[in-house]
């Protein structure tokens, strides 16, 4: 056995990786580290699954979600989409574009202090409808908007 | 080492407005170069934004987010002069952080 | 068949029948939806990106000669870039020839840098990680034209010869289609699929045509210059290929550009 190993194995005493750095006070709980990704809900290729990875089987439909976004998108490359949640304890904001490959495009977490209103743009391979998952106080709710997608033409 | 980004942090009425934009590619990895070949896949996973050490916004992205990316957020509690840091991370563990003061 | 639950929910609610009425989109306001799609992505200009790469360069020691290119006379004396974007092309005595922007900066990196042409012309337009420092420079150096009043002057005669050719080649029918730039750009009203074309023989649209350039490109995701727009038009008339820098190019960006006059600079933009 070589000695790297050997050293790793008395640090960890096959506790995980997250448990050292909490006990060592170099992570707080609630804390993850920055290479934290959901591969599996990254991967899926359709909108129940992306919901199911994510634990948000079935989220209930809210007014209470904006979805800001034009109508129509020149070119699918660059679609700036803005989601702001009115509800009250929003934890989270994810945006899943059903048509797209996987539909599981970004997601963000709103620490307290953070307002619940996220501006990004977004590549979309075709006209679909897009949908703002939202985690607030515990439970999920959902927003959709139709976006299409269009070819411009030569210049400009 | 990765371009920096462009960082703008602008106070009004007690929130902070954050706009971000990075330099990154964003690449998918279905896409294929002139020859043929598929470009792999190399985008952004992980962006953390914090003001004075704490964290004001965390995300994770898969790669249909567009080149280039954009970002915009606000947050309560933030003077003049204190610090933003943006910090990303992408696919292939390449990092790059900057930092913005509030004006 | 699409699952209901989620669409009945929505078209229960008052507030989204009314969602639904308004997404009725009839043609004209196609054209509307696609004008706020623009106007969305004006914030946060991904150029900014290049504008700051461009800064860099002006101000970098590079080349073997291993200087900076501070000293570079953008028609408004050595090292003034404000406002040096709204009067070209014009004539520099040094040179003896009128130059755009892009040849002026060639022309600087050679005899102040002491870089070969070749190597100063090695990457004009770039893709990707090969970075073009021309589109960078020219990012910078318009930027800092923004808000300025076009004012292209037609003074010396060289000036004057360049804005007949430009002229002449703007209307010359060519290449397997029998297309001119007039052919697309001589009418109003005219799209292709449903991009607008500005009418170039016209005041307000040769204003729009050229004071939105360069622009980042978002179907390229690349920042694209005024030299890129002239060689990807005649590449889409299926023309010969326009050379850099070319005489011909020069003459189409003096005549362009001085259509231009009276309106304010409106670049870097951000387009489809």
């Amino acid at each position: 056995m070589n000695q790297s190993r050997r050293n790793a194995l008395r640090a960890g005493g096959g506790a995980s990786v997250l448990a050292l750095l909490f006990a060592a006070g170099i992570l707080r709980p609630g804390e993850t580290l920055a290479a934290d990704w959901n591969e599996a809900a990254f991967s899926v290729k359709t909108l129940p699954e992306v919901l199911r990875a994510l634990g948000a089987q079935s989220p209930a439909s809210s007014d209470a979600i904006q979805i800001k976004a034009p109508e129509i998108a020149e070119n699918g490359a660059v679609v700036p989409i803005g989601v702001e949640s009115r509800l009250p304890g929003t934890q989270s904001i994810t945006l899943l574009i059903e048509k797209n490959p996987q539909p599981l495009t970004a997601s963000f977490d709103i620490p307290a202090g953070t307002e619940p209103n996220v501006s990004t743009r977004v590549k979309m391979g075709q006209s679909s409808d897009v949908y703002a998952l939202v985690k607030a106080d515990g439970k999920f709710y959902m927003a959709k908007k139709e976006i299409k997608i269009t070819l411009g033409g030569c210049g400009g | 080492m990765a371009d920096p980004m462009r960082i703008r942090v602008a106070a009004r009425d007690g929130m902070v407005n954050v706009r971000v934009l990075m330099s990154h590619e964003m690449e998918t990895g279905q896409r294929k170069d002139g020859a043929g070949n598929l470009v792999p896949a190399h985008y952004i996973r992980n962006v953390t934004a914090t003001h004075q050490g704490k964290t004001v916004l965390s995300a994770q992205w898969g790669p249909a987010v567009a080149k280039n990316p954009f970002l915009e957020f606000s947050f309560k509690g933030g003077q003049k002069g204190d610090k933003v840091v943006v910090t990303w991370e992408d696919n292939k563990g390449e990092k790059r952080s900057d930092e913005a003061t509030i004006n | 068949m699409k699952p209901p639950s989620i669409s009945t929910l929505l078209a229960a609610s008052g507030a989204a029948a009314a969602l639904f009425a308004a997404a009725q989109v009839h043609p004209q306001s196609a054209v509307d939806e696609i004008a706020k799609y623009r106007q969305q992505l004006q914030d946060g200009n991904p150029a900014e990106l290049w504008e700051a790469r461009g800064e860099g360069l002006w101000k970098q020691k590079r080349g073997p000669k291993n200087a900076s290119l501070e000293q570079c006379n953008l028609g408004k004396g050595p090292g003034v870039v404000k406002g040096a974007y709204a009067e070209l092309p014009r004539h520099f005595a040094d040179a003896d020839r009128v130059m755009d922007l892009e040849t002026r900066l060639v022309h600087c990196m050679v005899t102040i840098q002491g870089m070969k042409p070749e190597d100063a012309t090695k990457r004009t337009f770039g893709s990707g990680s090969n970075r073009s420092d021309i589109e960078a420079l020219t990012a910078w150096i318009t930027s800092e034209s923004k808000g300025v009043v076009m004012n292209v002057a037609l003074r010396h005669a060289k000036e004057k010869e360049a804005y007949k050719l430009g002229e002449k080649i703007f209307y010359f029918r060519g290449g397997p289609h029998d297309f001119a730039c007039a052919t697309c750009h001589g009418e109003s009203g005219k799209r292709i699929r449903l991009q607008d074309l500005p009418n170039l023989t016209e005041k307000a649209g040769a204003q729009l045509g050229y004071t939105t350039w360069p622009a980042y490109r978002v179907s390229q995701g690349e920042l694209r210059t005024f030299q890129w727009r002239l060689y990807d038009c005649f590449r889409q008339q299926r023309f010969p290929e326009l050379i850099f820098g070319s005489e011909a190019s020069i003459a189409l960006t003096a005549f362009l550009a001085r259509n231009a006059n009276g309106a304010a600079f409106n670049a870097p933009a951000i387009k489809r």
